[in-house]
């Protein structure tokens, strides 16, 4: 490169000018100081040092010293085989709570159950399943269960307890005194042997099956009829006439869940499936399966009987058999003997009440009907409900007289729920060793000298034989949780046989069952896919069919009129919710919303609005049960005339949180009768006392107005034309016109299906729903204060039959005195064209590419302006903190009881919006799955939690732009309409009509518009 | 000359300049009196009780109100409305009346003002209040975010609201605070203290009083007006789209934004007149707020009272003309008829009818009755708002839904702490503002005094 200069002296000395260069500013240059002086100012020195050293120590201490909660999250140490992090398990395994029994499939996260399904593979439920089935995880994580073994009511430990019990029982044994297992019933193989062992070990022992609701009368009855003490298998869906006398088969009557499928079958309507059963309700309350009859009688418990013999009498006319001196039927069974006849062999008659002349009369009816071998056969026989209440009434005496040395309680609880308490607690007494193993510290556990906690039926091995040949297996689905230990492994500790319980069941299975089948060469592939499938079925032999005898009938049927009772006759009831109470402290099933009453957190007395207003009762009056116990009024419409019902298990006393202090005990009111149980009690007197009771519904306004909210039609009507009865839709379809397009979707448009005429009101999606979306439970105050959180819910609706016209009324709207009910489910409905959506300011509600309407809880103000704007009323509101509150002491409160809470679904906080997402969080689950299959996905996969819990498969969910899917079909059914389709909301949720076999009945103006009140 | 004085005498008492300064300002430069101190006591222990009631409504949540899944908003959203409503008078008055020239409004256009100020303020804090979670209230301002960017959504009348409320409060603060310069000055040259005068200082911007000021304030209180003028009858519009915009009976209606608007005006118009009638009373004001005055107001309110009944009749028509069932049920039954009736039937009551008795001259010469009257529009008003929230949400598509709907005491706290605000508010505005604009009076005297009319008709 070339240099020039800028003047001759720079040519002479090359240093001039270069100065700059040489020497550059120096960085931190500080005029008036030399470099030395600003290098030695900026020299940090030790003080400093110190100073900036101390305060960022300080400071970091004090930002991490604020109280952060150490959470800990241990990786496993040696990783399970199945586990992976954030994936759910799943396991089939079996319900049986010695009442009711549902083969199950529990969905496991970072092992912990959380969620029970269905088993489709299941011949008898068929993936059904029932709110207190749904309900069950949660009180896997009750810490008010017992959690330990207790000896005479202070923790003891089981090798102590084991050792004296075992030492009291070879004392008893040496002096041969009496052993009495009570227990409810048993139906797993395994434990039936193992206390066939036990017998073999103290061979004094006795089994005594009690079940808080008995059917020993039925087994009986058909003891003395067909010579078999055994429960039918009943096909519903064989019957095209079903006829229920005071039998609630869809909501609590031997095997709801199965029979709710059965009675779905007979239900469903499409092109290829024209008919429809015809279903007669004869009862005294309005049960969920009366709600559900195409024609309901509401009677008095006492007429039961003269219907009955009435109806015998015309079927034996026909067929000229003897019949019975009766007094005329009070209500007319002509068009039901003219269906009953026209349907031989196509017709079932039950009936639930625990009366072996009933019964025994019921047999006949259907065994000259021809049913027998039709609508019910004895080839499998129903292994439940074993319960007899004769062998309990002995027992009590023998304990009272001395002649019980040791009681075991299995699973029963008779201090709370047999209405004669007081002498059992006085037998107990009397008994040396008293040992009860139940779940809970309950009313009998409380009384017993040793308690051995049974465990939880997800913490279990159990095998199951609930009809003859069908079997099932139960494992468990995580360690238990307390010191608790299944019932059958303690009988087996005190039997002295150190096998454990798996194994033994395994034994027992490669003994007896392994060898009924042939697809298994080994017994650990048997046992291997057995326990995966959770179900085995074997071939049973072709029996005869029994003949009826009419001798029993014929010489007892004097038996069956009584004196018509004076006073108020009672019906104790099982609720859908809380049932016999077993499971009373589990808040969700305190919080399901009774199917017809609306009613939470308590039990009432049902009374017939009329009844009612006759003696001046209003509602939420407090009246004075045979001056044996309080309750509040409820006026029930469908309620027979001088009848009143009440709920049988609440009143729990100290048995957890939840349930304390809920409801009153009903049990002590119910009798013997004949050597039966009695439910049905006559001569009830009811007295104001002058207090009222405040009870919370979730809903207040019982009538439609007339709005076609719920379409309906009559089969006939149907028949001709297939849009009967929602004819509007096309007219509401015509007149959509907007300026706005039509939304489009290009991937999946997801829709949900709801056959109205399947829907039963069974309130299983409900707790299914609940238990899905981690939905809070508020407690009765503010279900009352009408912010029920529930995502899912059911509306039930009461309309006219025939012309009367209500009167005038001041308290409550003027209610018919036996209503026909609807049930309406209603979730989001995720509408195409949201009202919700527009108004929201902070846009925390968007409508996504699948027609899903979102909730982004984190953008969520709460203004609650989608809620006001919502016309269906889905979106709820987190008016306090529900988690973690002690004002809301329920499940969300308490570290145990949070493991239930689902990880794929947001716990939202204090003031946000949530509602239904349409299971979101399943539908992106089973499309990543199959992305990551590299296929479509199938129709049917994903299914959303109301879905799956339903037993009658009323809920289709699917994707409504592929013309192959169901709920493709749903939408294009003539029967489809959306509801408010008027609003134009388009919406993804789309209703059937419902159809009811009966006559055609023009109708009758809604009952006007007078006021109703809260 | 043609120039014909329709309005009369604006000023009576022959005052002269000075007279107007000394009377105007003399409750200020005395010592206030024990009412005041009492009022004051009074207006804080429900300021007390508001702000107990925010603190519970903050700290446990929304729960602790009465609203519930089918009635989402209740006392809080009425109240918000109830009090726009009466915003809208201070700068409806000035504003309009300043546009059309209408001399009348100078006695009585500050005190609007202070009031309009105030109410919005008590406005504004429902729709905060009233929100599940308060603390990110900030979400409703569309600003540039990191998160996504997350914008607000500009279809929700909500948003509107807030948009038109801040501006609404903006505008008319600054157009009453102009307006009050020239009579700060005024207060800041009388004042005997340093510090007041400071004060006073400070607050009037070093005012001088020079023709070129004098201008530059006239141009200014036009030009705030101008703008001011169509935000009046936007901001109550977008509050009535609040509901309008909705799919609920009852709600969705299309005469809402007129309806509302004149709604709005109406109440703002009794508010005045029942601070005006208590203000005159009080510091014996009736040179300046005279009979001719309250007769002026009483009159709008008879027009505005016809036009309400109107609007009711509108709405009724409108709903059984529809036929459609949600929007019958709710007007013919639940409320003409069922649950509401009494609602209904007192706002028609206040509204449209009482009202009505303005048309005689008795009526409106009795101050006593005109003060009630225009209590019971204002009480008429809030049941128009209740009558819109609840009865539409209480019984809407869904039968089983039917919900009834009872305010809670912190509601109720939270209304009657804003009633303590509006209290304070204006206390300390009748303590230390000048009630009147002194200078826009003074522009008046001559034209329309008793001596000049005197002069005019002699002259004749």
């Amino acid at each position: 490169m070339k240099k020039y200069w800028k003047s001759l002296d720079e040519l002479k000395d090359k240093s001039i000018g270069s100065d700059i260069e040489k020497k550059p500013e120096p960085e931190f240059s500080i005029e008036g100081l030399s470099e030395v002086e600003v290098s030695d100012k900026l020299k940090s020195n030790r003080r400093d040092f110190l100073k900036f050293f101390g305060f960022s120590v300080g400071t970091a201490a004090l930002a991490s010293s604020c109280e952060m909660p150490v959470r800990k999250a241990i990786p496993y140490l040696s990783a399970p085989e199945e586990v992976i992090p954030g994936m759910a398990n799943y396991y089939a395994s079996t319900f049986f709570d010695g009442h009711d029994f549902c083969p199950v499939v529990v969905k496991v996260r970072d092992g912990r159950p959380i969620k029970i399904e269905g088993n489709e593979l299941s011949n008898i439920t068929h993936g059904g399943t029932s709110a207190r089935i749904q309900a069950s995880v949660l009180n896997l994580y009750d810490s008010a269960r017992q959690q330990y073994p207790l000896k005479n009511g202070s923790k003891a430990n089981w090798d102590t307890v084991d050792q004296e019990i075992k030492n009291k029982l070879q004392e008893i044994a040496e002096k041969e005194g009496k052993i009495a297992i009570l227990t409810s019933t048993i139906i797993s193989p395994s434990f039936l042997q193992v206390i066939e062992e036990f017998k073999a070990q103290y061979p004094s022992t006795e089994v005594v099956y009690y079940d808080t609701i008995s059917y020993s009368a039925m087994r009986m009855a058909n003891k003395q009829t067909f010579g078999k003490a055994e429960i039918p298998s009943y096909r519903f869906d064989e019957a095209a006439v079903i006829v229920g006398f005071n039998a609630d088969f869809l909501g609590s009557w031997l095997s709801p869940v199965e029979f709710a499928r059965q009675y779905a079958k007979t239900r469903e309507l499409n092109e290829e499936k024209t008919t429809m059963s015809k279903h007669y309700q004869f009862e005294s309350y309005m049960s969920l399966t009366g709600s559900n009859a195409d024609i309901r009688y509401s009677i008095k418990p006492s007429d039961e009987a003269v219907i009955l013999l009435n109806l015998y009498n015309r079927i034996a006319e026909k067929s000229d058999m003897p019949t019975f001196g009766v007094e005329d039927s009070p209500v007319s069974l002509d068009q039901l003997v003219d269906d009953l006849m026209k349907n031989q062999s196509k017709s079932l008659i039950v009936s639930g009440t625990n009366d072996i002349y009933i019964q025994a009369l019921v047999n006949g009816i259907n065994f000259l009907l021809a049913n027998l071998g039709g609508t019910f056969n004895f080839e499998r026989s129903l292994n439940t409900r074993k319960g007899c209440d004769q062998k309990f009434n002995g027992l009590i005496k023998d304990m009272n007289d001395g002649h019980i040395d040791a009681l075991f309680m299995v699973n029963v609880n008779p201090i709370y729920d047999h209405f004669d308490s007081a002498s059992f607690e006085l037998g107990m007494k009397q008994v040396g060793l008293t040992v009860a193993m139940s779940e809970y510290h309950d009313e009998s556990a409380k009384l017993a000298s040793y308690v051995c906690p049974d465990s939880h039926y997800l913490e279990s091995w159990s095998d199951a034989e609930p009809y003859t040949g069908m079997f099932t297996l139960g494992q468990p689905a995580i360690q238990t949780i307390f010191d608790t230990r299944q019932a059958p492994e303690s009988f087996l500790k005190w039997a002295g046989i150190e096998t454990d319980y798996h194994t033994y069941i395994q034994n027992y299975w490669e003994n007896n069952l392994f060898d009924k089948q042939d697809q298994y060469l080994t017994f650990n592939d048997f046992w291997n896919h057995t326990l995966q499938n959770g179900v085995f079925d074997i071939e049973v032999p072709v029996a005869e069919c029994p003949m009826y005898d009419f001798e029993f009938i014929g010489s007892n049927a004097n038996k069956l009129i009584s004196e018509k009772p004076d006073g108020l006759e009672l019906v104790l009831y099982e609720k859908i919710g809380i049932g016999t109470g077993k499971m009373a402290n589990n808040p969700w099933l305190q919080e399901l919303p009774d199917p017809i009453s609306k009613g939470v957190w308590d039990n009432y007395i049902a009374l017939s609005p009329k009844y009612a207003r006759d003696n001046q009762i209003t509602q939420e009056d407090v009246v004075n049960i045979n001056g044996q116990l309080t309750l509040p009024v409820m006026y029930q419409p469908g309620q027979p005339y001088g009848t009143a019902a009440i709920a049988i298990g609440y009143g729990r006393v100290e048995i957890g949180k939840v349930a304390n202090g809920i409801g009153k005990n009903v049990y002590p009111l119910s009798s013997m009768k004949n050597g039966y149980k009695q439910f049905n009690i006559a001569g009830i007197t009811i007295e104001k006392t002058g207090d009222t009771y405040p009870l919370a519904t979730t809903q207040t306004h019982h009538s439609m107005e007339g709005r076609p909210l719920v379409r309906e039609t009559v089969l006939d009507s149907w028949k001709e034309k297939k849009n009967s009865g929602n004819e509007l839709h096309e007219i509401n379809e015509k007149k959509a016109v907007s300026l706005y397009k039509k939304p489009e979707y290009e991937g999946f448009h997801w829709g949900l299906g709801v056959d109205l005429n399947k829907c039963i009101g069974c309130s299983a999606c409900v707790v299914a729903c609940q238990a899905e979306n981690n939905v809070a439970v508020i407690g009765k105050e503010e279900v009352k204060n009408r912010r029920i959180m529930h995502w899912l819910r059911i509306d039930r609706y009461y309309s006219l039959i025939g012309p009367e016209k209500p009167g005038p009324d001041t308290i409550y709207r003027i209610e018919p005195e036996n209503p026909e009910v609807v049930h309406q489910p209603v979730m989001c409905q995720h509408c195409d064209n949201a009202p919700c959506e527009n108004v929201c300011p902070v846009a925390a509600t968007p409508h996504s590419k699948e027609g899903l309407n979102q909730m982004a809880y984190n953008r969520c103000i709460g203004t609650r302006y989608c809620m006001n704007n919502c016309p269906y009323r889905v979106r709820r509101f987190n008016w306090y903190r529900f988690v973690d509150n002690d004002k809301f002491d329920f499940n969300q409160n308490g570290q145990l009881s949070k493991m239930v809470l689902n990880p794929d679904v947001v716990v939202r906080e204090r003031g946000v919006v949530e509602k239904c997402s349409f299971c979101v969080q399943r539908i992106q689950e089973k499309k990543l799955d199959a992305k990551k299959q590299g296929r479509l996905l199938r129709d049917g996969e994903i299914k959303t939690a109301c879905e799956q819990a339903c037993p009658t498969n009323a809920l289709v969910f699917g994707d409504m732009n592929n013309s192959d899917t169901r709920i493709a079909q749903i939408k294009a059914d003539p029967r489809t309409y959306n509801l408010l389709e008027e609003l134009h909301t388009l919406s993804s949720v789309s209703y059937l009509t419902k159809v009811r076999n009966k006559d055609y009945v023009p109708p009758v103006e809604d009952w006007g518009h007078d006021e109703e009140h809260a | 000359m043609y120039n014909k004085k329709v309005r009369g005498v604006l000023i009576q008492g022959n005052k002269t300049y000075s007279q107007i300064t000394n009377e105007i300002l003399a409750p200020q430069e005395r010592k206030a009196p024990t009412w005041w101190f009492i009022a004051m006591f009074v207006s804080t222990l429900a300021m007390a009780m508001g702000l107990w009631a925010i603190y519970i409504t903050i700290s446990q949540g929304i729960g602790t109100w009465g609203v519930n899944n089918s009635i989402g908003w209740g006392w809080g959203i009425i109240n918000f409305v109830w009090w726009i409503g009466i915003g809208h008078a201070g700068t409806a008055f000035s504003i309009f009346l300043l546009i059309l020239r209408q001399k009348w409004r100078t006695s009585i256009n500050r005190a609007a003002e202070a009031m309009t100020v105030v109410a919005v303020i008590c406005a504004g804090m429902f729709p905060l209040l009233h929100m599940g979670r308060l603390w990110m209230a900030f979400f409703i301002f569309p600003y540039p975010n990191s998160r996504g960017p997350l914008w607000v959504n500009f279809n929700s009348p909500l948003f509107w609201d807030v948009v038109a409320i801040s501006t609404y409060f903006m505008a008319s603060a600054t157009f009453w605070y102009i307006g009050m310069i020239p009579d700060l000055a005024t207060v800041r040259d009388r004042a005997t203290s340093k510090i007041k005068k400071a004060i006073y200082g400070l607050m009037s911007f070093g005012w001088v009083g020079s023709a070129k000021s004098w201008l530059r304030f006239e141009t200014a209180a036009m030009i705030i007006g101008g703008l001011a003028a169509p935000l009046v009858i936007a901001v109550h519009s977008i509050v009535s789209m609040d509901f309008a915009t909705s799919v609920m009976a009852g709600w969705h209606t299309t005469v809402f934004p007129p309806y509302f608007v004149i709604g709005a005006i109406f109440s703002g118009f009794a508010m005045v007149l029942t601070l005006m009638i208590i203000i005159r009373k009080v510091f014996k004001f009736q040179d300046f707020v005279t009979d001719g005055h309250l007769d002026a107001i009483g009159r709008i309110l008879t027009f505005i009272s016809l036009i309400m009944g109107t609007a009711y009749t509108t709405e009724i028509f409108i709903a059984w003309y529809s036929g459609m069932e949600g929007e019958i049920y709710t007007f013919f039954h639940n409320r003409i008829t069922g649950d509401h009736t009494k609602a209904f039937w007192t706002m028609v009551t206040c509204n449209a009818i009482i009202p009505q008795f303005f048309w005689f001259k008795k009526v409106r010469k009795n101050l006593t009755l005109v003060f009630i009257i225009s209590i019971i529009i204002n009480i008429g008003m809030w049941f128009e708002r209740y009558v819109i929230v609840v009865t539409s949400l209480s019984k809407d598509y869904l039968p089983a839904n039917w919900a009834e709907y009872t305010p809670s005491i912190v509601e109720i706290g939270t209304y009657i702490g804003t009633l303590g605000i509006f209290g304070i508010g204006v206390l300390l505005f009748i303590r230390y503002i000048p009630m009147m604009a002194m200078s826009e009076l003074k522009m008046i005297l001559k034209g329309t005094s008793i001596i000049t009319n005197q002069k005019q008709e002699d002259h004749e």
